[in-house]
Formats: structure tokens, C-alpha cells, sequence
């Protein structure tokens, strides 16, 4: 921010802050108990980074939750753990391991891991009595998220219906709920990959290494390249080899594919970004490859 | 100068390539990957098109791809080197009304498409007077499907003609007409060759030079209050900030101000955004403001100027949008939401309902129906602190909500 606007203008990147500032500060507000959902990565971090900015000097209002799949990158947990301890906020973690072991979630074999978070989340928000979560969706990921509102209403099972959504109009919003109900907010809804990268570059904050062009040790599957893990055994035929690559989303690390950049700065990964022809989803995250509608039913069980 | 924000509304059905529009905003700007356009290639093969069918793009839940319509306000993102779009793309069919209201609602400008081959419908008429109603500042016609009247300067020139003199009797500003053809991408992104008797901007060029920093209210200061903020820690043990974005007006430190509804007055002790003091804020800044004296100022309250405040007001007289199947009644009890302030109201009077199409008002309505605009007056539990909609759409506009369901049913902006 400049010291002076003799036109009075804000950049779009200060209006975007300012607009997702509205909507935390308007949440921490109206809800009984949010948290804020946080899976380590890029996008995850920019809404702490907002949240603190938002109730500064105070600190953030509500607790982290984190679902932990057993399979997220290590580094991802250590510069998560650097955030929360700078921050001073509780951090409650929901593993899907733990949810198997209660009985919660029944692991059949064939779901993937991703398809489990969604009990173990719904489960995670219905025992800590959580009536609001903040996410880190954007509308430029996918198209049924184009049409999700910021504050996305989920039933009592969890369940988003886009054909019943509440209007939503200029910046006034409705968080009414009953009894068992929850809703999802979304405070960056309108930011897009680039901005989340801006932002970055902009404030200057730590995001996990692994965005970060290094050496890795991967195998190509479904013209993905994954990273070699005990916890994704190789196929037949399947051959690693040493790339020089990096992620642009951080998920699931036994679905989440890298890409080969010798990017190593936010400057060189903003201009990688901003020339890409392939969105950082359908590049990368096998979660979403399975049906043009993946990600639409996904959401509809009650996903981030 | 740092890129800037734009958004705007689109207003259209499909038949008038609306979403053809949008597709070939979003490919000539190119916005769209390849992984988009590849899915979009195959879906035009499976359903035989010859050609890539762009509005395939934009048509996000499967319902909608089964049906072939568009159900819900979708937005989308694009952007040239200066200038950054959010495009709230509106349906032309289904619950039309109470879409575009909603995609017009945070716009900008609004764009409204039709076919050169049919001309102004009633349609385009109504899509031009809920933009002026929603006091979209900016509008732009877009005549579409130049392509098939033979490129016809008459035919521009007719509907041109017609529309301004429609757009006489509404509150639009600032109004181009641009003939274009989505489908072959003239005066889109680039200029036609096919009209060289046109000389006015293409599309693109339109959105991203129309300047839209100077339609913002920088006098009359409003800042409501959204959240206290009291640290109560070691380091900030007597910090006591009142939190909010500014709807209006410049705030700067030791400018007087007064709060409502007590009517307390204090100066401006400082005003913070994050870990930095600043020297002024002004709209659409979210800040927080300390004040020299202690007051009780609480979320729902206002800062603004002691010469120039809101009306703090229980009678509220405002068009309001309806939108569920449910009418408005009178006598009827909703929740209503203004600013960061929360009230009952009841519905004393349904003065008229406004035909949007012949601007007729109907005086003998005794409700409002899904989709219906009317002048309605209400009676709230406690002031709420109103500005007229015209003056400024933050402090102008509220929601109505049905306190069984929880649902949205109504979209209020408050008359003069």
C-alpha cells in the first residue's frame, strides 16, 4: 500500500485484499464458531495471511483445521507449523486415519484418499460444533466453482445444492442457519492463480518449498509426474527418474502431479504462471480428471 | 500504474450469443488453456457441431450442459496488461430477473447484447432498465451477429438510434453501442474489416478504458462498523479499533467524525490498515479506525461526518426485488440486512409494481411476485442508517431475508 493516492485508486490486488478483509471480518462477526480450513498450501496460506490482516493487532479470531490425509508433503506440514506458531492460533487437525480407526470412515479399498476427506471434514466440523469454514476455493479453478456464492450454504449432511443457492448481492451476506447446518466461506472467491502469486510476491510471505522449482525423484502415470514415495508403490513399467520440477497446487501427494521448472523465485514462478496454457488444475490434480463433473459432485457431498 | 478492476455485468439469452461473447473474450484475451478449449473441442465433435462451440465455456454445472441453459450467475475472470475483469455472467431464461439483479448488483457496467437480425426486443429493454435501476454506471450495447445483415451500417444505425432514445427515460450515464459479431470475432478483440464505416472502439477497448475510479462517492464519508477490535494483549493492552471497508467519503486522521445512531462525536485518532498507520482511507478500503475519545461504537454502528451524515430511519421507502415463489404481502415479517447492521421489518405498503418492460407502474398490485419489482415501504424494529440508493449503493441497498427458511427473498434499494 502506498502512503498516498492523490487519484484515489486502489489496485486490483489492494481491492481484492480489501474485499476478502469485508468478508472475514463480516463472518468472525455473524457466526457463533468458524475456523478456518487450511491445507498448507499456496492458497490456504494467502487466507491466514488475510485473517491476520484482517483482526490485526488482535490475534486471529477462530482455529486452523487441518484434515490430514496421511499423504500431504512434509514440507507442507513444516511451514504450516511455522504459521500457526508465528500466529499464535490453535490448530485442530482431523486425520482420515484416526476417522478409519473410529469407524467413522470406511476405507473400501478403492476410494481414493481424497474422496475420504469429505466424511472426515463433515465429521471434523460436526464434532467441534463449527457453524462457518472458511475456504480457500476460487471461481477461476473450476467451472462449478464459477458458480458457487461466497458464502455457500451446506444442509445438514454437509450437502452444497447449486440449484437452490442464495442470492447473493453487492456485499451484503446472508448467513442464516439451522439447527445441524453449516456454511462454507469463500473470502477469496474472485482472486485467480495469478493474483494468489501476486500477493505472494507482494507481501513477501513463506509458502512450502516445494512450489519451488528442485530436484525430485518422479515416475510418469496418466501423463502426471508424481513424486517417488513408499506411499505410492510403482506400477509395472513405471520408471523413475530425476527431473528438475515443481508444484503449482499441493494436494495429495500420490495424485498430485508436478511439473518440470527451473522457476525458483516468486518473479520467475509469476512469470511461468502468467504464460501457462493449462490450468493449474487439470495440469496437475488427478482428483479432478476422473469426469467432466468431478469436481460439481464432489462438491455437492460437502468437499472444501 | 498498477493493474485496476472492472467488473461488469453480462445481459443476453443465449440465442443472442451471450456466451459465445464470453468465450471469445476469454480466448482472443487469451485466458483460456489449452486443457478448457481441448474439453470444449470435444464436447462440440460429440454433439456434431462444426464448429467450437465457445459458449461451451462457460456453461459450469451439468444440468446446465444437459439442457443446454444457463441456471445460475457464473463469474469469470480475464485479464489484459492494465486492467483486470470479473464478468458476472447473467442467463437470459430462467429466473431471469432475479439473476441479472444479482450480477448487476456489484457491476460497474453492464453490457447488453442483441441480435442485429432481430433488433431491441423486450428483453434488451428490460435488461437496460434493471441496469439503471440497479444504477450500473456504465452500459454498453452490443449489437451481435453483424455478420448476418451483411455487416449493415443502416442496421446499426436503426437499433442505435432506438435504444438511446429508450435509454432517455432511465438514469444511464454513460452509454456506447459497439457492432460486433462474437461468433467471427468482429470488434471484439479485434476491429472488423468488415465495417470500416464504424470508427467507434472495439469491445475490449471500451472495457478496458471506461473509468470507473471517478464513479465512486468520495464526500460523504461512511464507514460502517463491522467489528470491534480489542487485542487486550501485553503489547496493545488499550487498542480499541472499529474495523470496517468504507462504503464513501475520505477518513483522515484528526478529521472530526460522529457515530451513529448515539450521535457521539470524537476525532480521528488514527487510522490502521494491518501493521501500517495511514494517512487517509477512502473506498473500497478496509481499515480500522481509532478514535481519540473512548465512545461506545459497536458493529452495526456508522462513522461518517457530523455536517453530513445518514438519516437514521425506521420508515424505509424502497424498490425492492422479489425473489421467491412466496409474494410479498403486506403485513408480512422479514429479516433485513443493512451494512453490517441486522433488523426486523414489516411490510407496511406495496405502493406499485414497476412493469419493466413499459415502465408502467401498477397501482392496484396488492403483492409482488418471483421475478416482480415494486416500490414497497417498510417499517424496521430499529433505525437503520439509510442513504438514498442513487447516492451511494453500499449504504442504499439491503436484503430482505425469511426469517422460517433463512433464504434470500428480496433485494432492496432505498429511494430519494
Amino acid at each position: 500500500m502506498t502512503a498516498t493516492h492523490a487519484d484515489y485508486r486502489l489496485s486490483q490486488l489492494d481491492q481484492l485484499e480489501a474485499e476478502s478483509i469485508h468478508i472475514f471480518r463480516e463472518a468472525a462477526a455473524e457466526f457463533e464458531k468458524p475456523v478456518l480450513m487450511f491445507s498448507g498450501g499456496k492458497d490456504s496460506i494467502v487466507m491466514l495471511r488475510l485473517a491476520e490482516k484482517a483482526f490485526f493487532p488482535a490475534k486471529i479470531p477462530f482455529p486452523v483445521l487441518q484434515i490430514d490425509n496421511g499423504l500431504d508433503f512434509p514440507e507442507v506440514a513444516e511451514t504450516r507449523d511455522r504459521w500457526v506458531s508465528r500466529l499464535g492460533v490453535r490448530l485442530v487437525i482431523a486425520s482420515i486415519d484416526d476417522a478409519i480407526a473410529r469407524g467413522i470412515v470406511v476405507d473400501d479399498g478403492k476410494t481414493s484418499r481424497n474422496r475420504l476427506q469429505t466424511p472426515t471434514l463433515l465429521n471434523a466440523i460436526e464434532e467441534n460444533g463449527f457453524t462457518a469454514a472458511f475456504g480457500g476455493g476460487r471461481r477461476d479453478e473450476e467451472k462449478a466453482r464459477a458458480k458457487e456464492r461466497v458464502y455457500s450454504h451446506r444442509d445438514e449432511f454437509g450437502q452444497w445444492d447449486p440449484k437452490m443457492q442464495r442470492p447473493e448481492l453487492w456485499s451484503l451476506y446472508n448467513g442464516r442457519l439451522h439447527e445441524g447446518e453449516h456454511m462454507r466461506v469463500f473470502p477469496i472467491s474472485n482472486w485467480t492463480e495469478l493474483d494468489i502469486w501476486d500477493y505472494i510476491g507482494h507481501e513477501g510471505i513463506e509458502i512450502p518449498d516445494v512450489y519451488f522449482a528442485h530436484q525430485r525423484r518422479v515416475f510418469e502415470r496418466d501423463g502426471m509426474l508424481l513424486t517417488e514415495t513408499p506411499l505410492n508403490p510403482l506400477r509395472e513399467g513405471e520408471v523413475v527418474t530425476e527431473r528438475t520440477v515443481r508444484y503449482r497446487t499441493c494436494g495429495d501427494m500420490t495424485l498430485t502431479g508436478c511439473v518440470e521448472s527451473t522457476a525458483s523465485t516468486i518473479e520467475q514462478i509469476i512469470e511461468e504462471v502468467a504464460a501457462a496454457r493449462v490450468t493449474e488444475r487439470g495440469a496437475t490434480r488427478g482428483d479432478d480428471r476422473f469426469s467432466e463433473a468431478a469436481m460439481e459432485d464432489r462438491k455437492k457431498e460437502g468437499y472444501f | 500504474m498498477a493493474m485496476d478492476l472492472l467488473r461488469f455485468a453480462t445481459a443476453g439469452s443465449v440465442d443472442d450469443g451471450k456466451s459465445t461473447l464470453i468465450g471469445r473474450l476469454l480466448f482472443d484475451s487469451k485466458s483460456i488453456f489449452t486443457d478448457q478449449l481441448e474439453s470444449v473441442e470435444k464436447t462440440s465433435q460429440d454433439k456434431g457441431h462444426g464448429y467450437v462451440d465457445l459458449s461451451l465455456l462457460t456453461d459450469g454445472l451439468r444440468s446446465e450442459r444437459e439442457q443446454g441453459i444457463t441456471i445460475d450467475v457464473a463469474y469469470r475472470y480475464f485479464a489484459t496488461p492494465n486492467r483486470k475483469f470479473i464478468i458476472a455472467d447473467t442467463p437470459g431464461h430462467v429466473q431471469y430477473t432475479r439473476n441479472m439483479v444479482t450480477g448487476a448488483s456489484t457491476a460497474d457496467l453492464g453490457l447488453v447484447l442483441v441480435d442485429a437480425r432481430h433488433g431491441l426486443t423486450e428483453q434488451s429493454r428490460r435488461h437496460a432498465v434493471l441496469l439503471s435501476l440497479l444504477r450500473v454506471p456504465h452500459l454498453v450495447l452490443c449489437i451481435n451477429k453483424m455478420d448476418l445483415v451483411d455487416y449493415s451500417e443502416e442496421v446499426y444505425k436503426k437499433i442505435s438510434a432506438e435504444f438511446t432514445a429508450f435509454a432517455t427515460k432511465l438514469n444511464i450515464p454513460d452509454l456506447e453501442v459497439i457492432p460486433i459479431s462474437a461468433l467471427q470475432g468482429d470488434n471484439v478483440v479485434t476491429r472488423s474489416t468488415s465495417m470500416d464505416w464504424y470508427s467507434g472502439p472495439t469491445l475490449i477497448h471500451h472495457l478496458e478504458h471506461v473509468h470507473v475510479a471517478s464513479d465512486r462517492d468520495l464526500v460523504d464519508v461512511r464507514l460502517p462498523v463491522q467489528y470491534v477490535i480489542r487485542p487486550k494483549s501485553d503489547d496493545h493492552h488499550d487498542y480499541r479499533g472499529y474495523a470496517g471497508q468504507v462504503a464513501g467519503g475520505v477518513l483522515k486522521p484528526g478529521d472530526e467524525v460522529m457515530v451513529l445512531p448515539s450521535g457521539m462525536t470524537s476525532r480521528i485518532a488514527g487510522i490502521d490498515l494491518f501493521d501500517q498507520e495511514i494517512p487517509e482511507a477512502f473506498p473500497p478500503m478496509s481499515v480500522t479506525v481509532r478514535l481519540e475519545d473512548d465512545v461506545d461504537v459497536s458493529r452495526g454502528d456508522m462513522i461518517s461526518r457530523v455536517k453530513n451524515a445518514p438519516e437514521p430511519s425506521q420508515d424505509i421507502d424502497a424498490m425492492i426485488c422479489w425473489m421467491t415463489n412466496a409474494p410479498l404481502r403486506p403485513r408480512q415479517k422479514l429479516a433485513i440486512k443493512h451494512t453490517s447492521n441486522s433488523a426486523r421489518a414489516l411490510v407496511k405498503d406495496i405502493q406499485y409494481r414497476l412493469d419493466v418492460n413499459s415502465l408502467h407502474r401498477d397501482l392496484e398490485t396488492k403483492e409482488l411476485g418471483l421475478n416482480e419489482i415494486g416500490r414497497v415501504q417498510l417499517r424496521t424494529t430499529k433505525p437503520l442508517l439509510c442513504d438514498p440508493y442513487s447516492k451511494n449503493r453500499t449504504t442504499g441497498s439491503f436484503i430482505l431475508i425469511d426469517e422460517a427458511t433463512g433464504v434470500t427473498v428480496g433485494a432492496g434499494m432505498i429511494n430519494d
